[in-house]
């Protein structure tokens, strides 16, 4: 097998850290299911939505986008050669959606009827809403599916050394999952498509209570691009880290050719996007919207600050610059999420920020994906062994 | 890697018809979907703010109606003063008030009421965002309505009315949310919204939408100052007082906005001062619908994208297996 458990101590500063902000996540969240969402959150009836939707499930499941975008590439594109990014970028991805489905959980306040949205007799197919929610559940369970090779790996290799029926059972299992695993693949690649851009769709009924800067109908559009713009960069964010932290050879060449990708998906966003406000004789609120302009405009100058540094094929190439560039991505494509969905939406008479508590639920989210992938790597084969990395970088080139 | 020309060509082409298929479709052609009509029987309400003497007995009979509390924003709680339409007051009597705020419906130096409740929109926002049908449209009556047993509580309507209607109880741990029904259970007795009911100067009327509208059209015929006949409660009421007609603005709000409302609003003032929001005319709903079903329309464009991600993804992982990369 090419991928081997990363291994090593599980108790660390990182996971002792994690783990203290997820009990206090479980403390918090407790409290919000018995005593009702006010004791927790600032939301209200002018901000209905906080920053749990904004950040935990519009801008989170975007960060989950890492498997989809390569996906994508591995498979559509047919670039075999970054396959060996594709299980970390999976196992980040069911985390990202994961968090995503739990979060919405905490959200909603009547969460005794949470499985209405899963009951054919309660749907309503003219909202936005069902579709995101139905497609979301379906694409965790794919996510897990996709993930399961590394789970079953495991238990062949376990199994293996005692041998006996166990290991047939195991071994087998492996061969049905091989054969099946292209129908989640496609699968897995079907529905980010349709729910990422039905995160942009979700925002049209909410008419010009969103700054026209982010109000259009081709909000869809945009939404699918920064879903893959993040994931794109989620994937190099996450080899660059986990390169430094384990201390593993660079994947840089290989990153630096896939970034090529990103580089096309966050140019066609800007042309979209602006090729829009001027269609639509909307250039104007840029100046006329006080602070969002500035927001709008920090979206914008992330996104070209990483396509400047990316120009380059030096740069290109360099684990330090891949790992700027990534985070100036990360960074625009989260903004525009949060800023359509919380800063541009604006209700007049009305105020939120985000209480400590509800900040403190949004970092123990945050906590959970990165003790869970810690963990995950160290244990299960996730991440490509060291000779064969080197391999196929030099097939990248 | 032993790509070949034809075979990424043909990659690039199946997929980028699939996208074509279900991201750009339907942003081109995102106009609105059908527009849709005022129920047969359906009932609203009219509220003319120069009648409007501001005395809440709407408020507090709305108290009774739909078993809310009064609400106490001043220090020894003597008063009900509820600020805002909220999840205990379903219905509130709001003023406009400028400079020396002396005379009656008159934008400078003057001061207004405005009656806020659920407007009873003919294409409900909160219907249409509903993820499982909690908010409901009477096909009749066209009254939008809650039901709990549905509801899960995410707030998609609150978010997304443009009348800030549906409020939530943020501070329960079993939530519900509160908006006006046009007391279906008065009227499922035979009786007529409380509101309405109360109303001692005929400021709000109930009654067919299409009578409301008609009344409204008469008043707007009027000349102000002549001697005039108002009903009370309902539009055909014979209950009815004579007064001066007073000086109205050109149009009556809820007509148009968002595709039409059930309630209805006649004003000396401005409506924008009133706190009515201006609006299309086309609900933002029909946009959001026309695109969904569009994507959607019988599954094809999934369907079509699903079909070619498998073709590529089994030519992807056959290349692979060739080449016995997996």
């Amino acid at each position: 097998m090419s991928t081997k458990p990363l291994g090593g101590p599980y108790i660390t500063k990182t996971t002792v850290v994690s783990g203290l902000m997820v009990a206090i996540l479980g403390i918090l969240v407790l409290i919000r299911f018995f005593f009702g969402l006010g004791t927790v959150t600032n939301l209200n009836d002018g901000y209905s939505w906080g920053l749990w939707l904004a950040y935990d499930v519009v801008a989170g499941t975007a960060v989950g986008c890492g498997g989809y975008a390569l996906a994508l590439v591995v498979y559509v594109l047919n670039r075999g050669h970054y396959h060996p990014l594709m299980r970390p970028a999976i196992l980040a991805s069911m985390f990202g959606y994961s968090i995503g489905g739990f979060s919405v959980l905490v959200d909603i306040s009547r969460w005794w009827n949470f499985w209405h949205i899963l009951w054919p007799t309660y749907f309503n197919f003219n909202s936005v809403m069902i579709e995101v929610a139905l497609c979301i559940s379906c694409y965790t369970t794919i996510l897990m599916l996709e993930f399961a090779p590394a789970v079953v790996e495991k238990a062949v290799e376990w199994t293996g050394r005692k041998g006996g029926n166990l290991y047939n059972v195991t071994v087998i299992l492996q061969n049905v999952l091989d054969k099946v695993i292209i129908v989640f693949i496609a699968v897995g690649i079907t529905l980010p498509t349709m729910h990422q851009s039905s995160l942009g769709t979700l925002l049209i009924p909410f008419g010009n209570f969103v700054n026209p800067l982010w109000q259009t109908p081709l909000l869809p559009v945009l939404f699918l691009f920064t879903a893959l713009s993040l994931g794109y960069a989620i994937v190099m964010f996450e080899a660059t880290v986990v390169t430094d932290r384990f201390h593993r050879p660079s994947e840089a060449r290989l990153l630096g050719s896939l970034s090529r990708f990103m580089m096309v998906v966050v140019m066609s966003f800007l042309a979209l996007r602006w090729c829009d406000l001027i269609y639509q004789g909307k250039l104007h609120y840029i100046f006329t919207s006080n602070g969002l302009g500035f927001a709008f405009l920090a979206e914008n100058v992330l996104y070209v600050a990483a396509i400047a540094i990316l120009a380059r094929k030096q740069r290109r190439r360099a684990p330090r610059y891949q790992f700027i560039a990534a985070v100036c991505i990360m960074a625009g494509s989260i903004l525009y999420r949060i800023d359509s969905y919380l800063v541009a939406y604006s209700r007049a008479g009305w105020h939120y920020f985000p209480s400590a508590p509800e900040i403190l639920i949004t970092f123990g989210m945050i906590a959970v994906e990165v003790l869970g992938y810690v963990l995950i790597v160290k244990f299960f084969p996730v991440i490509h062994s060291v000779e064969r990395v080197r391999l196929l970088a030099m097939a990248a080139d | 890697m032993n790509l070949t020309r034809r075979g990424f060509l043909r990659g690039t082409a199946v997929s980028g018809a699939a996208a074509v298929c279900v991201g750009a479709a339907p942003v081109a052609s995102a106009e609105v979907r059908e527009e849709k009509i005022l129920p047969p029987q359906a009932v609203g309400l009219l509220f003319d703010s120069t009648l409007c003497v501001g005395c809440k007995a709407c408020v507090v009979a709305c108290r009774e109606a739909n078993e809310t509390h009064p609400e106490f924003h001043t220090e020894d709680k003597l008063w009900d003063t509820p600020l805002d339409l909220s999840a205990d007051t379903l219905t509130v009597i709001k003023a406009y008030s400028d400079g020396s705020g002396t005379h009656k419906d008159q934008e400078k130096d003057g001061y207004a009421f405005i009656k806020k409740s659920c407007l009873h929109c003919i294409d409900p926002s909160c219907v249409s965002v509903c993820p499982v049908s909690a908010m409901t449209k009477n096909a009749e009556t066209g009254v939008v309505s809650y039901n709990p047993g549905n509801c899960i509580g995410c707030r998609y309507c609150v978010a997304a009315c443009p009348f800030g209607a549906p409020r939530f109880e943020y501070d329960k741990t079993f939530a519900r949310l509160r908006k006006c029904e046009l007391c279906k259970q008065r009227q499922a007795a035979g009786s007529i919204p409380a509101c309405a009911d109360i109303c001692p100067a005929g400021a709000t009327l109930f009654g067919p939408v299409t009578e409301l509208r008609a009344e409204a059209e008469r008043r707007h015929r009027m000349k102000a100052g002549d001697r005039e006949f108002f009903p009370r409660k309902t539009v055909r009421s014979t209950d009815t007082y004579e007064k001066p007609a007073p000086r109205y603005v050109e149009e009556t709000y809820g007509l148009e906005e968002v595709g039409g409302t059930q309630v209805a609003y006649l004003s000396g003032v401005s409506f924008q001062k009133l706190g009515l929001p201006k609006l299309p005319n086309k609900s933002f709903v029909s946009t959001s619908e026309k695109i969904q079903h569009t994507i959607y329309k019988g599954m094809i464009a999934p369907a079509v994208l699903f079909g070619s991600l498998l073709f590529l993804v089994r030519r992807a992982t056959k290349h692979r297996e060739e080449e016995g990369e997996e």
